[in-house]
């Protein structure tokens, strides 16, 4: 089972290294990983998905609360909360192609970032389980390259619970 | 003023009376400070493990932060062990490293390393401070980070160029951490219900861990044994912290903790585990530990319960809080308690199971009767402070002394750091310098650090150091006789090289040698009358091996039990 955890770190040097580390040395398993800056210019924000398939979820949440830099660390839920992630994918495009990949990209609402005599650089944005899709489309068709931001999330605007766990760090 | 006066201000703003270390030259502008003048007194280690274990021998007997104070580079990396040590000890530890010129970082200069990078798996947090002003701030936040929650180990590194940098002192009252808020306050209903689980069992244990001296509730600890009538497990960590001639007293669980106490562990209804960790030396194998127990869990560490046993009522907070919490409920509801005949099942297994070992008519020396020999010539004594290294002879002197006092008893668990015992002996008589301290120490653990010896000496921090002299690496030799069909492979010290006494003698400290019963009681009781640095070398029976055992991976009823040979009588 994975969760996605969103976690507010303060914006300190090695802060991201102690928990990565905490991580590997507690045997925990990173699916993703993003971090940011948030509204806070002392605060990032770090998104991982974690694999609680060993460890449950309890237990990881609670030794990133013991970490000093750690501020907060939230579930986020799903129905509860937005998840996004971007990706970018070379794929081969002799131009016979292109026609068949530009229809496929539509339906995704993917934008093509840039193009060569045999290849395209797709941009898609999406839920991640959208980012999956439209990857296992397009790969029959060759992909040469890929990249994946890792997802970042936050939760509904109409989450009240949120605002006021906000809040409370804000102080 | 510079920064490196600015360390010690911090230091004597903090109330430090001692810190350990050894200079180098990334700290020379913070010695240089030492000499223009300071409160703290300063212990000149041999070596910087030395110094780390010093200042956790200093924590563990005084109940404050120890400090230990190194170069960069091999400096720090010495201290790695003691950190990593009071890491799993939760010994509340701020070491302070020197770290080559902010220019010079990343550059691969010399005495240069990531010593932050390095520790990070083994510290609460550190800091590596990169402008003098944060000098004040990191050291608040260091004392109180390393005191408050779960005790623990923090690092602050600082180039020697921060420590040059001039600077208008002033220490904050209150430490900037926005991300550190250990729990302060505790759930009343939980503590309800832990009562409530007291009130009603008929066989509970308190499995009692290290966490309850951190915490100073050992006057919390008595009263909710006494009022409950609930029987005390001290764990190695935790030996002392309950009166051991108290009539509630049941022993030490674990590897080779006696049968009473693990059975007592392991067939109670309730077990309520005191800022106890459920670590694998004391369960063994989990799966069959206490099956049928139902588990109340407290602890300052939330991230604690669950982590290997679940909990069915856990309760987070400060444990002189929790304890007195459930006392008073206890007493509230006036329930009697149902646990005697649970009282009398444990008398008798204790009668029942002794711990035994072949006296062997004298013949010859047993390391038992060294640590029996000890333990009745300090009878009644509540100014002995015990410290150990790692191995046999530390479970012997679990097994054997008697300690009726908090922090009487200094050791390595978690780490199980050979070497611990003899530095921490000088650290903890830097905390108690009225206490007579006696280490007990193998003959592979001393000769790890005994070089220390001379800071002993010199620093007028004497100590009596007690070498159950088996000749090998005992513990070692122990798994191999066992599980390896006794087939011996690089355990074997020998008995007479070094020699022990005149090793002492060489670092001014005074040496016995012990080959046979009859020297060992006026060898010892000289040692420890003597006021000076001592060092008992004891000889003794090479292949003897300690009792009962619960092989790893086994369940702890399955311990391994004492065979008295045929041909032996008493």
């Amino acid at each position: 089972m994975k969760h996605t955890l969103s976690v507010l770190v303060e914006n300190k040097p090695g802060a991201l290294m102690r928990i990565a580390s905490m991580f590997a040395r507690r045997g925990y398993n990173i699916d993703s990983l993003a971090v940011g800056p948030t509204e806070r210019h002392d605060v990032s924000r770090v998104t991982l998905r974690v694999d609680c398939d060993q460890h449950p979820l309890e237990q990881i949440e609670k030794q990133m609360h013991k970490l000093v830099n750690v501020l907060r660390v939230a579930e986020l839920v799903s129905g509860e909360a937005i998840e996004r992630e971007l990706a970018l994918i070379k794929v081969t495009a002799p131009p016979v192609r292109r026609g068949e990949l530009l229809a496929l990209a539509e339906v995704f609402h993917a934008r093509v970032a840039d193009l060569g005599p045999e290849a395209l650089v797709f941009e898609v944005v999406g839920s991640p389980e959208e980012i999956d899709s439209f990857e296992e489309l397009v790969r029959p068709h060759g992909v040469k390259e890929l990249v994946r931001t890792g997802r970042i999330g936050l939760t509904r605007a109409s989450d009240r619970t949120g605002i006021k766990r906000r809040q409370h760090i804000l102080r | 003023m510079n920064g490196a006066d600015a360390v010690l201000r911090s230091l004597e703003a903090e109330g430090v009376e001692v810190m350990f270390g050894l200079p180098g030259g990334a700290v020379l502008p913070l010695y240089d400070a030492m000499a223009r003048g300071t409160t703290v007194r300063h212990v000149l280690a041999r070596h910087e493990q030395g110094a780390g274990h010093m200042a956790e021998g200093y924590a563990r007997a005084s109940g404050r932060v120890g400090v230990a104070v190194a170069t960069s580079g091999p400096g720090a990396t010495n201290l790695v062990t003691p950190i990593a040590d009071a890491w799993m000890d939760s010994t509340p530890l701020v070491c302070i490293t020197g770290q080559v010129r902010t220019h010079l970082i990343g550059t691969d200069a010399f005495q240069e390393c990531d010593i932050v990078g390095v520790t990070i798996p083994i510290v609460k947090h550190s800091w590596l401070v990169q402008d003098v002003e944060q000098i004040p701030p990191v050291l608040k936040a260091a004392f109180h980070v390393a005191h408050t929650g779960r005790c623990g180990p923090v690092l602050v590194d600082i180039p020697r160029d921060v420590q040059e940098a001039e600077i208008d002192f002033r220490y904050p009252d209150e430490a900037d951490l926005p991300g550190w808020r250990p729990p302060r306050r505790v759930n009343a209903r939980q503590v309800a219900a832990a009562a409530d689980a007291l009130a009603r069992a008929d066989k509970p244990v308190l499995y009692v861990g290290g966490g309850v001296l951190n915490a100073g509730a050992c006057t919390e600890l008595h009263e909710l044994a006494e009022t409950a009538r609930a029987p005390v497990v001290t764990t190695l960590m935790a030996k002392g912290a309950f009166p051991e001639t108290h009539e509630l007293f049941f022993g030490w669980p674990g590897m080779h903790g006696p049968k009473w106490s693990n059975w007592a562990m392991n067939t109670c209804d309730l077990l309520v585990a005191v800022g106890a960790r459920f670590d694998d030396r004391v369960t063994g194998r989990l799966s069959a530990f206490a099956p049928g127990a139902t588990v109340v869990h407290l602890d300052i560490d939330s991230a604690e319960i669950g982590k290997l046993r679940s909990a069915d009522i856990p309760v987070v907070g400060p444990l002189r809080d929790v304890l007195a919490g459930i006392t008073d409920r206890l007493r509230a509801e006036g329930r009697a308690p149902r646990t005697e005949a649970w009282l009398r099942q444990l008398e008798e297994w204790r009668e029942q199971f002794p711990l035994r070992y072949a006296r062997n008519g004298g013949e010859t020396l047993k390391p038992q009767t060294v640590l029996e020999t000890l333990r009745d010539l300090t009878a009644g004594r509540d100014d002995v402070v015990w410290t150990t290294g790692v191995g046999q002879h530390q479970m012997w002197a679990m097994q054997y002394l008697v300690c009726d006092r908090p922090r009487s008893f200094v050791t390595s668990g978690g780490l199980g750091t050979m070497g611990y015992g003899l530095p921490a002996a000088v650290g903890a008589k830097a905390a108690r310098p009225d206490a007579t301290v006696v280490c007990v120490d193998g003959d592979g653990c001393f000769q790890m650090t005994c070089q220390e010896l001379a800071t002993a000496v010199l620093e007028d921090l004497p100590i009596v150091v007690v070498i159950v002299n088996n000749g090998y690496l005992g513990m070692v030799q122990q798994w191999q006789n066992m599980f390896f069909d006794d087939r011996l492979s690089h355990v074997h010290l020998t008995h007479q090289v070094p020699d022990y006494a005149m090793l002492a003698e060489a670092y001014g400290a005074a040496g016995f040698t012990v080959s046979s019963e009859d020297e060992l009681e006026p060898a010892l009781a000289e040692a420890l009358a003597l006021g000076r640095t001592a060092v008992v070398d004891c000889r003794v029976d090479p292949r003897e091996q300690c009792f009962p055992m619960i092989p790893a991976g086994a369940a702890a009823m399955e311990l391994i039990e004492f065979e008295e040979p045929e041909e032996v009588v008493g």
